[in-house]
């Protein structure tokens, strides 16, 4: 049988033949993540299992990213917590304080997720990985405290929507754009229980850092993977990361898609969702005039190098104005050297910027840059739910870095073209 | 399991920030979880609800992100029940082993008002509008999902798997 990618690497853990989307397969896991606010129950549920040890203690990953630096007693309770149990386990892929970055920019950068994994993690944009082409979802504490236990879990498998981009992409328009597109176009609930699959040209064109932006918005759109071929770009990137031994890997000729459509992106201007879902998607024009209080460039769905170089090429020689808080938060502490390095800093710091430390900090209304009611924040981050970075009475506008670091500026939601 | 009490209606796209809110993720403990339940649409929303109380929401319910502490927040505050027209994927899973009862029933959403009286047969998947008489019956679970279910939930199912490994 002709198997998507989707299929096609669920096939590869599992003895169980799978002939049909809405199968129930039982599979074995490459990798399973946990962060330092999912896997206290994580660890709670394993305890309750009885079971006595992880199933392999170089195939867990716990990354204390969300609260930490720890903003409070009760979250550095919980980063406790989790480090006492990697300790007892002797996790090898612990991370807190000076190696922590944002677990899902920082697990395909050390190489510990690549080509035709399945990775299960306990946070909902553990999709991010089929960037590189594994099988990665998210799942509840509980089902993660199983996998660490068993070394394998169970997967319905999913029908399959396949998206292809094709056209030429106008100035300062990237991954970003294409993703919200896309999730305008489907809806938050149009891939409810489904995997994506991205081809075309745009998409082959695309950075991997580009590809891993747009699979980690999957879940926007309801769906539970989003999946890249896997072409000699991604195993360039896993290469430079310290994996051997990854192969190519696209879809079978002939293989079955729920549905197969191709987007063209000619003309498509910068795309911005508005409050209070990220199938709210306008043009960047429409919404201009729209005043900013704050602007956050970072989170694990832009804040790669390329996202920080993207911010600075717009910010350098410039001011954010008066009214406006920018803050960045670097990713991850290799992405974070590399921009010190390459003299981001100094222009982001020229331009008003507040640098942060990896964290997830904001994004889900953590720490570092809450909102009051009333403002509004344009961000680089995946989610404009009401409340998400603060007040429920505060409003998220979410964009790719330029639209972003152009908003900064303007201190209202400006297109960079415009600026 | 027969359960008995008053339908709060909730919309579409409700999401687990909605639910549960970031800023109480500092604890996993169902009762402090159980007080803040909702708290993300409506300041205060819990204290309407009885014990055995049952919610009911239109599509996509639980979308965002994978926190398990929000089907323990809808448990934490006495829900044991939740009917919606559809349900977000990592939510639905999250219910089914945290023993939350979880009914997709469709379009048959809209025989279901806000402050109703239901009777939820949670065994056959049956829901009786005691206000209005009209009954609705759910799809059946996938088999293996009720194994997983008559097993107790995934903590029993994989301490019995761990048990058979040894
Ligand atoms: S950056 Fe935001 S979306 Fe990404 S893992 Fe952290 S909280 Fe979740």
């Amino acid at each position: 049988m002709s198997h998507n990618l989707a299929e096609k690497i669920l096939q590869a853990h599992t003895d169980e033949e799978i002939t049909r989307a809405g199968q129930i397969v039982n599979c074995r896991v490459s990798l399973v993540l946990a962060n330092d606010i999912t896997a206290p129950l994580a660890i709670k549920s394993f305890k309750a299992m009885g079971a006595g040890k992880v199933f392999d203690k170089d195939k867990v990953a716990l990354v204390c990213d969300h609260f930490t630096p720890n903003k409070d007693i009760d979250s550095a309770e919980q980063v406790k917590v989790v480090r006492e149990f990697a300790q007892q386990m002797g996790v090898t892929h612990y991370y807190e304080g000076g190696n922590v970055g944002v677990e899902h920019a920082l697990l395909p950068e050390l190489g510990l997720v690549g080509p035709g994994d399945i990775v299960v993690g306990a946070d909902s944009h553990t999709c991010t990985y089929g960037g590189l082409g594994a099988f990665a979802t998210g799942m509840g504490s509980t089902d993660i405290a199983g996998a660490m236990a068993l070394g394998e879990t169970w997967f319905k498998v999913p029908p399959t929507i396949r998206a292809a981009f094709e056209g030429t992409l106008e100035p300062f328009v990237g991954a970003k754009d294409l993703i919200l597109h896309l999730i305008g176009r489907l809806g938050v609930s149009g891939a409810l229980y489904r995997a994506l699959e991205f081809g075309g040209p745009v998409i082959d064109a695309l950075s991997i850092e580009g590809r891993m932006t747009m699979a980690n918005m999957a879940i926007e759109a309801g769906g539970k993977a989003g999946l890249f071929p896997v072409d000699e770009k991604t195993l360039a990137y896993c290469k430079a990361a310290g994996r051997n031994g990854d192969t190519l890997l696209k879809a079978d000729a002939g293989a079955v898609y729920e549905q197969d459509f191709t987007l063209s992106v000619t003309g498509m201007p910068p795309q911005v969702a508005c409050p209070h879902l990220p199938d709210n998607v306008r043009g960047v024009d429409e919404l201009k005039g729209l005043r900013v209080d704050q602007v956050v460039i970072g989170s694990c769905t832009n804040g790669r190098i390329e996202d920080l170089r993207e911010a600075a090429a717009i910010l350098k020689g410039r001011k954010a104005h008066k009214n406006v808080r920018l803050i960045i938060l670097p990713a991850t502490p290799k992405i974070w050297r590399q921009a010190m390095d390459e003299g981001l800093f100094s222009i982001f710091m020229d331009s008003g910027a507040v640098v942060g430390p990896p964290t997830c900090g904001p994004c889900l209304g953590g720490h570092m840059g809450i909102l009051a009611g009333g403002e509004r924040c344009i961000a680089t981050t995946n989610r404009n739910f009401r409340g998400r970075m603060g007040s429920l009475e505060s409003e998220v506008y979410l964009a790719g870095p330029a639209v972003a670091a152009a908003s900064a500026i303007a201190g209202e939601i400006m297109n960079p073209a415009k600026l | 399991m027969l359960v008995t009490g008053k339908a709060h209606k909730v919309g579409a796209h409700i999401d687990t920030d909605a639910i549960i809110p970031a800023r109480f993720l500092v604890t996993t403990d169902s009762e402090v979880l159980g007080s803040n339940c909702m708290e993300g649409l409506e300041p205060g929303w819990v204290k309407r609800v009885s014990k055995n109380d049952i919610m009911v929401a239109e599509e996509n319910f639980g979308c965002g992100s994978s926190r398990e502490h929000a089907p323990i927040a809808i448990l934490g505050a006495g829900i044991p029940v939740v009917v919606a027209k559809s349900f977000a994927r990592i939510f639905y899973r999250n219910g089914f082993n945290m023993g939350l009862v979880l009914l997709e029933v469709g379009d048959d959403i809209a025989k279901l008002s806000d402050g109703d009286k239901l009777e939820v047969d949670t065994g056959n998947g049956q829901i009786r509008n005691l206000t209005t008489g009209e009954t609705i019956i759910c799809a059946k679970v996938p088999a293996f999902m009720q194994e997983l279910l008559d097993a107790g939930g995934l903590v029993p199912y994989v301490k019995k798997r761990l048990a058979d490994r040894q």
